[in-house]
């Protein structure tokens, strides 16, 4: 299993790396940084002396060289817009987001499991129809359009919820249930389609030859076979949670990773652009690990090939 | 036999049982009046072929029939006297397991994967509430010494994918009998095992029904199997039953056409006639020479481990003449298939050579291959695994000549593929047909076709009837065997099997573990087995119950 996961990490690494060169390059690519953070009467020569300073006057492959070096020991160097070191504020929004993506995707991964489940168990039910349209609503609509919507409702309609900032458990409601809907959506989908093929499989007939409960069938036997193709899609939708916060923390005004990653390219914030970026990647490849390990503690005959 | 208004006097009595299936095609009648009965420490056998509709009527038994798309029409199933249908859910789920048990054809599929089998064997005595938590491990090690299989304390923890195919059936079988239900109700039990695996599982049953005094129901489609365990046995046909009676006048003087028709199907049911489909064409010279061949299997075991290889075929060398048939017999893992993947090419080989013609399959160039891949054609177990479900019988057969574009001008497709479905006993109209419009038997037609559109010389058949119910078996031999003499092609002819080939193959190469045992003409197989692995295959063919245990081998 150690083996296992030494191997695992060895290739993302090199994804990673290919990573961080795509990402010096492309942050390059939106402009000299010296025309945002001086005014903009500045001189030329004030230009020059300030890109000098930053050392964006070097030739870029010693640049990237510095770049490499400082990414090896952790250090993407100052955040130009907040005038301190990258990775500190890059781990300090990390938090946030993943805080959120957890919650959100522990509901929506323990909803749709128990939705989906009862639809299958009951195919063509008054039940199954109003699960499986709702899921497909949840799965199909836009997010930002469901976060305005909230915000106009709950917020300026009803006055019952805040429109944005964090601090109270309030706060957390609104971008829970916007980032929950989708995978929710999905998920039950997913869930009630492996249900259903899970419960006509043989070694359910066999269950039920030896007697064994009906709740017993459906959460034991058939939920755990399909656990899998529902662990693989989960694992996908919560990589584009820790990913794809960008819209609903810029809506809510969140201060997660996802807007701390579109404040630093508007703001042509280099050091932070990579630091944010190296954080997202590296949640993502530990999020992948834990998922091969979830497979094979879910399914012996994976764990047996590992070995 | 039964008086119709008491209550019954049978352990089990299922009476004027119908059932019908929904599809978008309207309702199939799968059983049509069916009553049986079956009493303590007897076997009653349903035999019938595929879609006989003799799974469903004990499915229905086990309420394991799900409607829709499944409705009984009509019809009682009694248990001691007491109506199942009357009984509530929870009732007849209790019963289930509790006092009438199934087991089925498949054990792997049958099993769940992912809970070890000890977890599985607790679980029946958890599900009736008899015993639970370190109670149901000791019991469940109990059962599996049982059922015989060794080091059962260590092998509890073991998971369904680690056990061979036999051991698998045994399990299903502790499993089943776990609580001693009166009822074993044994869906083809033995279909998915090696001969010689499945003389041991009809002798586990025998030994289980002796100590319990189980009542067993036994539905198979082998008349074989049928006739070891017998003590009754009903024949079902269409959904309808079309025999009954002890199972010694049944099966020595059938009444009914449709059992006389399936006993002569058997194939050692015309001993005395010999070589009726054996080739009439004098033997030729070999068009395939094979030599020493060799094939490994590399298993990677592990990301620091060193390679292990598994010796797949061993110094296999035979040959084949213009209109023979070489038979060979092997039981699963035997190497058997490896031989035909490796000898078309489909899978490389190790060492060794093949003259085709004289020259070197193993040599030969991407031109030369597809030259050969014409004159030598294979056809496969599934039919309807390895036809594209979406493309007509007409591209189908056809598509061969897509392929080698010399063999055939594209106006003369529509009337050769019309010849040549006439040539295998289809019509011309189902050219225009999808493979699962048709029957297994009918698809194998079909694959024999399509071999045949490439005018080959050798066809390789991988268990090529071995899917098939017995009755059809015999037809598809036939066909095969008219063709050879009409075309005068070879066969390698694969199965596992060995009767099967007695009165169609030339010779025989019986295989044990990638290694030839026996290679001699069939009738010296037959008479004068000199190994004992062949002795033993041919042994493995269960005896009829009536018959002592002791009665000679089949001469």
């Amino acid at each position: 299993m150690f083996g296992f996961i030494l191997r695992r990490s060895a290739q993302s690494l090199i994804a990673v790396i290919g990573l961080l060169v795509l990402v010096f390059f492309l942050s390059r690519l939106t402009g000299d940084p010296a025309y945002l953070y001086l005014p903009l009467d500045s001189s030329e020569a004030q230009r020059q002396a300030f890109s000098e300073a930053q050392g964006f006057n070097d030739p870029l492959y010693l640049q990237f060289g510095r770049y490499l070096l400082g990414v090896a020991n952790l250090d993407f160097g100052t955040a130009l817009s907040r005038n301190r070191p990258a990775m500190e504020v890059a781990l300090e929004a990390f938090p946030q987001t993943l805080k959120l993506a957890v919650i959100a995707m522990s509901l929506a991964l323990v909803f749709a499991v128990v939705v989906g489940s009862l639809a299958a168990a009951k195919p063509d039910s008054l039940f199954d129809r109003i699960a499986s349209t709702a899921s497909l609503a949840g799965a199909s609509a836009p997010d930002f359009w469901v976060a305005i919507v909230a915000i106009l409702v709950f917020s300026v309609g009803l006055g019952l919820l805040p429109t944005s900032g964090t601090g109270t458990p309030l706060h957390w409601i609104m971008p829970i249930f916007v980032l929950t809907l989708r995978p929710f959506g999905l998920l039950v989908q997913v869930v009630r389609g492996t249900m259903i093929s899970a419960l006509a499989s043989p070694y359910v007939k066999t269950a039920r030859a030896k007697g064994v409960q009906r709740t017993q069938i459906i959460f034991r036997h058939a939920l755990r076979n399909s656990l899998l193709p529902v662990i693989t899609v989960a694992g996908d939708l919560a990589a584009s949670l820790v990913n794809g916060a960008v819209v609903v923390e810029s809506i809510f005004g969140w201060p997660g990773i996802g807007k701390l990653m579109i404040d630093a390219i508007v703001r042509r914030d280099f050091a932070l652009i990579q630091a944010t970026v190296l954080i997202t990647a590296v949640a993502i490849f530990v999020l992948n690990i834990l998922i091969d390990l979830l497979y094979a503690r879910l399914d012996p005959r994976i764990r047996f090939q590992a070995k | 036999m039964t008086a119709p208004h008491l209550p019954s006097a049978h352990l089990l009595e299922v009476k004027d049982l119908t059932v019908d299936f929904l599809s978008l095609g309207g309702a199939f009648r799968a059983t049509n009046g069916v009553s049986f009965h079956v009493d303590a420490g007897e076997t009653l056998v349903i035999l019938g072929e595929s879609g006989s509709g003799k799974s469903v009527s004990a499915s229905a038994i086990m309420g394991l029939i799900d409607t829709p798309p499944g409705e009984i029409c009509s019809g009682t199933i009694t248990y001691r006297g007491k109506k199942l249908d009357d009984c509530g859910v929870e009732e007849r789920r209790d019963l289930n397991g509790r006092k009438i048990a199934m087991i089925f054809q498949d054990p792997l599929s049958h099993l769940n994967p992912v809970y070890t089998i000890g977890w599985q064997l607790a679980e029946v005595f958890s599900a009736h509430g008899v015993a639970t938590g370190a109670e149901a491990r000791a019991k469940a090690i109990d059962i599996l010494a049982r059922v015989g299989i060794p080091e059962p304390e260590k092998r509890i923890d073991q998971y369904p994918h680690q056990f061979s195919g036999g051991q698998r059936q045994r399990i299903m079988i502790g499993m089943a009998i776990a609580l001693h239900p009166e009822i074993l109700i044994a869906d083809e039990p033995t279909t998915a095992l090696d001969v010689s695996v499945q003389a041991q599982i009809l002798d586990l049953l025998k030994k289980l029904q002796a100590e319990d005094g189980l009542a067993i129901i036994m539905i198979t489609h082998d008349l074989e199997v049928a006739a070891s365990m017998a003590d009754r046995v009903i024949v079902m046909n269409s959904g309808r039953i079309v025999e009954e009676g002890h199972a010694r006048a049944v099966f020595e003087n059938p009444q009914h056409s449709y059992t006389k028709t399936l006993i002569n199907a058997l194939p050692h049911a015309d001993d005395t006639g010999g070589t009726g489909r054996r080739s009439t064409t004098d033997v030729g010279k070999p068009i395939l020479e094979v030599k020493s061949l060799n094939k490994y299997y590399g298993l990677s075991s592990g990301f620091f481990a060193k390679n292990t290889q598994l010796h797949a075929v061993k110094d296999l060398s035979f040959t084949v003449a213009k209109g023979e048939t070489v038979g060979i017999v092997g039981e699963s893992g035997s190497g058997k298939s490896t031989v035909a993947r490796v000898l078309l090419r489909l899978n490389d080989v190790s060492s060794g050579e093949a003259l085709f013609h004289g020259r070197d399959i193993f040599k030969m160039d991407t031109r030369e291959l597809l030259g050969f891949r014409r004159k030598v054609q294979m056809v496969f177990q599934d039919p309807y695994s390895s036809m594209n479900p979406r493309m007509t019988i007409f591209d189908i057969v056809s598509e061969p000549w897509r392929i080698h574009k010399d063999i055939l001008e594209k106006s003369g497709w529509r009337d050769r593929v019309t010849e040549l479905l006439g040539l295998v006993g289809l019509r011309p109209e189902h050219a225009d047909r999808y493979p699962h419009q048709f029957s297994g038997g009918q698809r194998q037609r079909i694959a024999i076709a399509r071999a045949l559109a490439c005018d080959p010389e050798l066809i390789v058949c991988d268990e090529a009837v071995s899917a098939l119910d017995v009755s059809v078996q015999v037809q598809v031999i036939d066909l095969l065997a008219q063709l050879r003499d009409r075309l005068g092609l070879a066969y390698i002819f694969i199965t596992h099997d060995l009767p099967i080939v007695r009165h169609f193959a030339d010779r025989i190469i019986v295989m044990k573990n990638g290694g030839i045992v026996e290679h001699a003409k069939t009738e010296e197989i037959f008479r004068n087995p000199q190994h004992a692995y062949t002795r033993q295959l041919m042994n493995a063919t269960p005896r009829p119950k009536w018959e002592a245990a002791s009665a000679p081998l089949p001469a």
